[in-house]
């Protein structure tokens, strides 16, 4: 076993003719807890769907232990994913379902485990974020924070090498995201398996991650310890880290500069 | 953009016939995911008690009113012609044949259909049918062929309610109220009316009508754009679609079944 679990090789995505990700390459060790930062709508979600195979790059290599996502066929890309577990931005919990279901859904579909198992290892799961409490409640009576967890415990439910989470603390309180940051480090070093954080939270995610990416304009500013990070000259990764309006990340979106635009210029 | 340039005009000829086949390409695995629903028919059972049973309400109801006017209205028109003791076979007939079908299918793309787009586009919305698909579980399996099946199973016994409702709400009005002779109301509908042709060629259109309502509002749920206003644009495209379709394919099926 190698000590990279997905590495990541020229890889360019765009929309039409934006381009979002322009040729980065970067590795995620395993057992590590890696964060990737940078501004919304900079392509670190689309990182994770790459990943996970649900669209694909139109250039570069995407590895997930050394094999290219983008060229499983559907079996292979389905025994992919089942290594890895996703939480996503809102939780995505399947509304008609109750926490306890939502939980055992990927055991139910997954394995041929007895109703007993399935009780244990969901009330396990459960029990990991702290939620044992709330099996029956259904997703509509529980806070975002709170459906989050219960996003993770479904997500680790199948136990994965991988677990990505998209935007973990956006919209949480202090409290919940001081646990969320905390619970993730727990997961990642208790069950060891490979987390990649995509944030951009700056305290919470410095304080929990082992490696940072920042990304910035496409490409990938810095990399490295978050005390690198910090430390770097970059004027990219000094605008992101002090939270600075101006700097080589714009503010405007790209179009005519003023004088061509005010005034009827352009008609 | 205008509609005459041909890089246009040629775009959107390229992008309704990508449409058409993902559609038909989408039935034609619904259509082969039937043994894996009949494996997991307990998702089936749910989906028939949530699409067929839901709906009993509304049809027991709508069946019983039509019973009523075909009632009223066929002794109307009978008894100008001294035939009133074929009331029983015209409500019968009209119902087997045209009414039950169509105006269940009617009902049900409304009430059942409407609810399966609105469930599913909600549920790309909220991200869950990527969730799933993270999860490498298929949701073309899992989601959309028991919903299929449930509704493709309830409509046929649907309009069956529907017409015996109707044919007791044709016998309540013109035997109980207006005093047609009942034993005449009976023997010439059971004379008359023949349970291949009149009975089984309704059972086929019901058939017919719940694969297409079916289809049409999980298609549209399936596709619909991620927001508020793509669900509510996917649930109007379904009932219009659909009812459309129902009394397309309706005149088509009675070509095809009474014309030799």
């Amino acid at each position: 076993m190698s000590d990279t679990l997905v590495e990541c090789r020229g890889l360019s995505f765009g929309y039409g003719q934006r381009l979002i990700l322009d040729d980065i390459s970067f590795t995620v060790p395993r057992g590590k807890v890696t964060a990737i930062m940078g501004a919304s709508g900079g392509g670190k979600t689309t990182i994770l769907r790459l990943i996970g195979g649900q669209m694909r790059a139109q250039k570069g290599e995407l590895l997930f232990e050394g094999q290219d996502v983008a060229k499983l066929d559907p079996q292979g890309l389905y025994a992919a994913r089942r290594r890895m577990g996703m939480l996503f931005q809102f939780g995505a919990l399947f509304a008609d379902l109750s926490v306890f279901e939502n939980v055992a859904f990927p055991l139910r579909e997954q394995t041929d485990l007895t109703e007993n198992l399935i009780r244990d290892v969901v009330l396990m799961k459960l029990q990991a974020v702290g939620l044992r409490g709330a099996r029956d409640l259904m997703p509509s009576q529980i806070s975002g924070g709170m459906s989050r967890r219960v996003a993770l415990a479904r997500a680790i439910a199948l136990d994965p090498d991988l677990v990505m989470y998209d935007e973990p603390f956006s919209g949480l309180d202090p409290i919940s995201r001081g646990t969320a940051a905390h619970l993730i480090r727990q997961l990642n070093d208790t069950l060891g398996i490979t987390s990649i954080v995509v944030s951009h939270e700056l305290a919470e995610t410095f304080r929990m991650a082992d490696n940072v990416i920042v990304l910035a304009n496409g490409g990938i500013a810095v990399q490295g310890t978050p005390e690198e990070v910090r430390r770097s000259q970059d004027p990219l990764v000094h605008q992101f880290v002090n939270a600075l309006s101006e700097g080589p990340v714009h503010f405007h979106y790209p179009g005519p500069t003023v004088a061509q635009d005010f005034g009827g210029g352009l008609q | 953009m205008s509609w005459y340039r041909p890089a246009d005009v040629g775009f959107k000829a390229r992008s309704v016939l990508a449409d058409w086949g993902y559609g038909a390409r989408l039935l034609m695995r619904l259509f082969m995911l039937f043994g894996a629903s009949v494996r997991r028919f307990g998702l089936v059972r749910n989906q028939i008690h949530f699409l067929g049973n839901y709906s009993l309400a509304i049809i027991t109801v709508s069946g019983l009113f039509v019973g009523f006017v075909l009632g009223l209205q066929g002794y109307y028109t009978l008894q100008r012609y001294g035939s009133s003791e074929a009331l029983g076979l015209l409500v019968t007939l009209s119902l087997v044949r045209e009414l039950g079908p169509v105006i269940t299918a009617l009902l049900f793309a409304g009430r059942a259909g409407a609810s399966l787009t609105a469930e599913i586009g909600l549920m790309r919305a909220g991200e869950q049918i990527t969730a799933m698909e993270m999860m490498a579980v298929d949701p073309v399996s899992r989601l959309l062929a028991p919903r299929f099946w449930g509704g493709v199973i309830s409509m046929p016994l649907l309009a069956a309610v529907f017409s015996t409702v109707g044919v007791f709400g044709g016998y309540m009005v013109g035997v109980v109220l207006i005093g047609v002779d009942a034993g005449a109301f009976w023997s010439q509908m059971q004379g008359g009316v023949d349970v291949w042709k009149d009975v089984g060629n309704g059972i086929v259109k019901s058939v017919v009508f719940g694969v297409a309502v079916t289809f049409i509002a999980l298609l549209q749920g399936f596709k619909a754009q991620p927001t508020p206003e793509g669900v509510s644009t996917a649930t109007t495209r379904t009932v219009v679609i659909s009812s459309l379709s129902v009394l397309g394919l309706d005149f088509i099926l009675t070509v095809m079944m009474f014309s030799i």
